[in-house]
């Protein structure tokens, strides 16, 4: 029984660099994500200071977490790109 | 009535479901292969996959749920958000790519890829049910949560259209209908919450907010010297709280006591002979009002009445200077009258705009209230990834490279309305539109303060809200059913037109089940559901998809178990946890925890590990074979 791709897909020689390149940008982001709840639950507090155009600590690391996301999904697919591009070339040529 | 029968609303609403059906007559003409019935052929482009992605995502919990809550406990709601959208960070990186690679119809067949093995089809799809389930119940109980108020139609009535309309739309033309469906819905939501946004902003903040469709009714406040006719005639004290009962012109009403100030609580009382009074009289005479303001506005260092038009950035800073009036829930005994009281409480701006007014990690917290915290972040940021609607998605495009894009228009655009949800919570919160009894309303009341255009869509776009996201979780249900299950599981072999009779068959028992357990669970809170949904699918299905994807150690007996001990140790927890015994059994439950990910996330992980050390002679049989 074939359980495969519901399309047929080439060989993507780039499958390797471009999982370590999404376990990186995957530590980065949960280490961010992390001292955000650490924060949370270890002094809250302090998310009540002032750290950024009268903004407090709690609504800057949250808008900033939410804009990291675009941000990182931004370079992780230029990079992918480039890396499809490199290790790919062989395979269209 | 707090508010009434928008015929507007209603006639979007038809237009909008007229619209969806003709789209699923013209895609079911042409969906006639396994593949378009369930992954739409795969021919779906990166960005209209992406915005279906955020239709399927925004369900009634983001849209209603999020905002209500901002609305009613300020920032705790907002983590909701953080969460949600931290989960496509393990989407996009450690999941997109992978999935489309291994995957055929559901999110099964990626698992069980390399082996082909029966334990894996039967657990995963038994995973997918229920983890659909979980999701769709708070669907179903949103959408008869919204007709009530809306059209004027029982609970029942409004599950039982959405659950009609949906299984049309399914059994019509399956993933295909079900891709543009959430495409024109996610679109229109994120629109729509701008416009309301930008409403909000140039609206300001105001003591007094009379909005143009609306009067901003001041609760009373009454002092020694000023009683306007009313006479005390009782007292007692409820949790904390002074209350005192007045009698004006036979009307009963209820006031907390601060110093010599009477301020008017919002009542509802459930009186010996099953009827109910709302602020001591029938719903119709209006006396039960919207609430929810600001005590004080403080900007840029001094008192006003009002801001006039802001910027996001000032909306925000002026509400942390500034005071909030918040409705808090009092609970008491009145003979034998049951009262539910909403008191103010001044809170300030800035407790708002932190943690801690809903989820106890400051004052007054025990390291069992950080662990449900903690439990509830990591379920929000797991459980994205292996949500099964979520996953069958990556199969309707052509290819990695597409998943992937995708993926970050998805981000993109749930990100953006994340971002909204803030505004909009906080708008509702201060400008005097809380309906207390039901806070999944508060975006909504707050787009009819504007116009009742402006409700009119933003009432139907919530509706299309659950129709959407219900339609994704029957497709991944009846995939689960007629494809895992009957086909791969029963080895039936069924020819490509059977598999797609069968998923529509299947997709019309599923409907029927969430129709039924829609009307079950109504009065149950829609977020908090959801948050278990999360929790049940990071448990289940996240440490068999990562461990196969990243650990060439894992098994499928490994992957088996690990699904198996996911789903019983998170619905254990849940069940036997304080929610459920509260709800049903009137008890305290057997331990404290709420959110189960942080012990039966765990515990799948282990499991999927000693079981795969323990079964390494399978793999090694495989690879001589």
């Amino acid at each position: 029984m074939d359980h495969g791709p519901a399309v047929k897909l080439g060989v993507d020689h780039a499958a390797k660099r471009k999982t370590r390149l999404g376990i990186w940008m995957f530590i980065s982001y949960t280490i961010v994500y992390g001292i955000f709840v650490a924060i949370g639950v270890a002094n809250y507090e302090a998310m009540s200071n002032i750290v950024f155009a009268d903004l407090n600590l709690a609504v800057t690391y949250g808008f900033g977490l939410i804009v990291l996301a675009i941000i990182l999904g931004l370079i992780y697919n230029w990079r992918c790109t480039s890396i499809e591009k490199e290790m790919n070339k062989e395979e269209k040529s | 009535m707090i508010y009434g029968v928008s015929y507007l609303a209603i006639a979007l609403f038809v237009l909008f479901v007229l619209i969806v059906l003709g789209l699923s007559f013209y895609f079911g003409s042409k969906t006639k292969s396994a593949s378009g019935y369930y992954a739409a052929g795969g021919t779906i482009h990166w960005a209209v996959n992406g915005i279906a992605f955020a239709g399927d995502y925004l369900s009634a919990a983001s849209f209603l749920g999020i905002c209500g809550m901002i609305a009613f406990v300020g920032y705790d709601g907002f983590l909701y958000s953080i969460g949600y959208l931290a989960g496509w960070v393990v989407a996009l990186f450690l999941v997109a790519e992978p999935m489309k690679r291994l995957g055929k119809f559901t999110f099964t067949d990626a698992l069980d890829s390399k082996f082909n093995s029966k334990a894996i089809q039967l657990t995963a799809a038994i995973s997918t049910l229920i983890v659909s389930i979980f999701y769709l119940i708070p669907q179903m109980v949103g959408a008869g949560t919204l007709v009530e108020p809306l059209l004027g139609l029982d609970h029942w009535v409004g599950v039982v259209i959405v659950g009609a309309v949906v299984i049309f739309i399914v059994a019509t033309a399956g993933m295909t209908s079900t891709t543009y469906v959430q495409f024109i819905k996610g679109g229109l939501l994120i629109i729509f919450s701008t416009l309301l946004t930008i409403y909000i902003l140039n609206n300001g903040l105001n003591l007094n907010p009379d909005a143009k469709n609306q009067e901003f009714i001041q609760p009373m406040t009454l002092t020694a010297d000023n009683m306007q006719g009313f006479t005390p005639i009782s007292s007692l004290d409820a949790q904390d709280v002074s209350m005192v009962k007045m009698e004006k012109e036979g009307i009963y009403r209820w006031f907390t006591k601060n110093g010599d100030q009477f301020e008017e609580a919002m009542t509802v009382t459930k009186t010996s002979d099953g009827g109910k009074l709302f602020n001591g009289a029938a719903k119709e005479e209006g006396k039960f009002y919207q609430v929810g303001t600001l005590d004080k506005i403080i900007q840029d260092g001094v008192e006003v009445e009002s801001t006039g038009k802001t910027g996001p950035l000032e909306f925000l800073s002026t509400i942390n200077s500034s005071d909030m009036a918040r409705y808090v829930k009092v609970l008491f005994d009145d003979g034998d009258n049951k009262v539910t009281a909403y008191v103010k409480t001044v809170t300030p701006g800035k407790e708002m705009l932190i943690p801690g007014l809903k989820f106890k990690i400051g004052k007054g917290a025990t390291p069992l209230s950080k662990i449900n915290f903690i439990s509830l972040m990591l379920a929000l940021f797991l459980g994205t990834a292996s949500l099964p609607h979520i996953l069958i998605r990556y199969y309707t495009v052509p290819s990695q490279r597409d998943a992937r894009k995708s993926t970050i228009v998805a981000i993109a655009a749930i990100g953006f309305f994340y971002v909204l949800t803030m505004f909009m919570g906080l708008g509702a919160a201060s400008n005097g539109v809380l309906n207390m009894e039901d806070g999944n309303m508060s975006a909504p009341l707050m787009a009819k303060a504007f116009g009742v255009g402006l409700f009119a869509i933003i009432s139907a776009i919530a509706f299309a809200t659950i129709l959407g996201t219900v339609s994704g979780l029957i497709v991944a249900s009846s995939g689960a059913i007629a494809h895992d299950l009957v086909d791969r599981y029963l080895g039936k072999q069924l020819t490509d037109k059977a598999k797609v009779k069968a998923g529509k068959i299947a997709a019309a028992c599923v409907g029927v089940v969430a129709i039924i357990l829609g009307i079950i669970f109504k009065g149950m809170n829609v977020s908090f559901l959801v948050g278990w949904a999360f929790a049940v699918a990071a448990s289940a299905n996240l440490p068999a998809i990562l461990m196969l994807l990243f650990w060439k150690k894992t098994t499928a007996k490994g992957i088996a178990a690990s699904i198996i001990v996911g789903i019983i140790s998170a619905i254990g927890i849940i069940m036997t946890g304080p929610s459920i015994s509260k709800q049903f059994f009137r008890t305290e439950g057997l331990h404290g925890l709420d959110s189960p990910a942080i012990i039966s996330f765990t515990l799948a992980l282990l499991t999927l590990v000693v079981v795969s050390l323990l079964t390494q002679k399978d793999n090694a049989t495989k690879k001589a074979d």
